[in-house]
C-alpha cells in the first residue's frame, strides 16, 4: 500500500519535474513545479514529517510560486520571444552529462544505503513537540538569524524593484541638490 | 510494504539533476530560477530521508531553515528579475551582458 502510494508520486514527481524544465511557457513551468512540490510533501508525509510537508504546502504552493506567477504576470514573459535553440550539440551534450551525473548519483546512494533499514518511526519523530523542543533550545540561534535574513531579504526586494525614478534620497527634493 | 530509504535518495537524485540541467540549459530567467527551486526540493527531500533513516529531529529543522532560506532567495531573485528587465526589457539570460567586459 505504502510503496504503490510511494510509486505513484515519485513518478508524478519526476514527470512534472521534467515539464517545468522542458515547456517553454513559463506559466506552465510554475503550475507544474506546484505538482512536483505537492507530491515531495506527500513523500515528508510518507517519510513521518508532516509538519514539514504542511510547511511546503504552506510557503512554497502557497507563498513563492504565487510570487513567481506574479513576477511572470508583470514581466508578461510569454510574449518574450525566446529564440530557439542556439545550439542543438549543446543541448544533447547537456542531456548526456545529466544522464551521467544521475548515473553516479544513483550508483553512489545504492552502494552506500541498499538494504539500510530505517530506524522504527518513533512518536517523537512525527511530533510536532520534540520539534518545537529542538527548534527553540538547541537552533534557537539560527532561527533567529532567520528572522533577520528574511528582514534583510524584505528590504532588499523593496529596494530592488522600485522604480529608478521613484528613488529619492533625501538630499535632492526641494531644491537642496540645487543644480542638476 | 514500506519502500526502502534509498528510494527516497533515488528519487532526490533524479529531481536533483532534471533541476540541475534545466538550471544549465534554459536561458529564460524564470525557468532557470524554477529549476534551482527544484534542487532544493530535492535536497530537502534528502534531508528527510536521511532525518527518518537516523530517527533524528536535525534533517527536519535544517529543511525548516532551507525554506526560509529559498522564501528569501524567491523574494530578492524575482525583485532582480524585476529591475534587470525594466533595464534592459528582457530576461534573456544570453542577451544580459551588462558585466561582461
Amino acid at each position: 500500500m505504502e510503496l504503490g502510494i510511494f510509486v505513484a508520486f515519485a513518478l508524478l514527481a519526476v514527470a512534472s519535474a521534467i515539464v517545468v524544465v522542458a515547456h517553454r511557457n513559463p506559466v506552465y513551468s510554475t503550475l507544474s513545479l506546484v505538482v512536483t512540490l505537492v507530491s515531495t510533501a506527500a513523500m515528508f508525509v510518507l517519510l513521518g514529517a508532516p509538519f514539514i510537508a504542511a510547511l511546503q504546502i504552506l510557503i512554497y504552493t502557497g507563498a513563492i510560486v504565487v510570487l513567481f506567477l506574479f513576477v511572470i504576470m508583470l514581466l508578461n514573459v510569454r510574449r518574450e520571444a525566446f529564440a530557439p535553440a542556439a545550439n542543438q550539440g549543446q543541448r544533447w551534450g547537456a542531456a548526456l552529462a545529466g544522464a551521467a551525473f544521475a548515473g553516479l548519483l544513483l550508483v553512489m546512494l545504492w552502494r552506500a544505503y541498499a538494504g539500510v533499514p530505517a530506524q522504527p518511526l518513533a512518536a517523537d519523530l512525527v511530533s510536532l513537540t520534540g520539534l518545537a523542543r529542538s527548534l527553540f533550545t538547541r537552533y534557537m540561534l539560527p532561527f533567529q538569524i532567520i528572522g533577520l535574513l528574511l528582514l534583510a531579504a524584505v528590504t532588499a526586494a523593496t529596494v530592488l524593484a522600485r522604480r529608478p525614478d521613484a528613488v529619492d534620497f533625501g538630499d535632492r527634493g526641494e531644491g537642496a541638490g540645487g543644480e542638476p | 510494504m514500506t519502500a526502502p530509504l534509498s528510494w527516497y535518495l533515488v528519487l532526490a537524485a533524479a529531481l536533483f539533476t532534471i533541476g540541475a540541467v534545466g538550471a544549465l540549459t534554459r536561458r529564460n530567467g524564470i525557468t532557470i530560477f524554477l529549476s534551482i527551486e527544484l534542487m532544493l526540493n530535492a535536497a530537502n527531500l534528502t534531508l528527510v530521508a536521511y532525518s527518518r533513516l537516523y530517527g533524528e529531529h536535525t534533517g527536519q529543522l535544517v529543511v525548516f531553515f532551507v525554506l526560509a532560506v529559498a522564501a528569501a532567495e524567491a523574494a530578492v531573485g524575482l525583485a532582480l528579475f524585476i529591475a534587470i528587465y525594466r533595464h534592459g526589457r528582457t530576461i534573456d539570460v544570453n542577451r544580459l551582458n551588462l558585466m561582461r567586459w
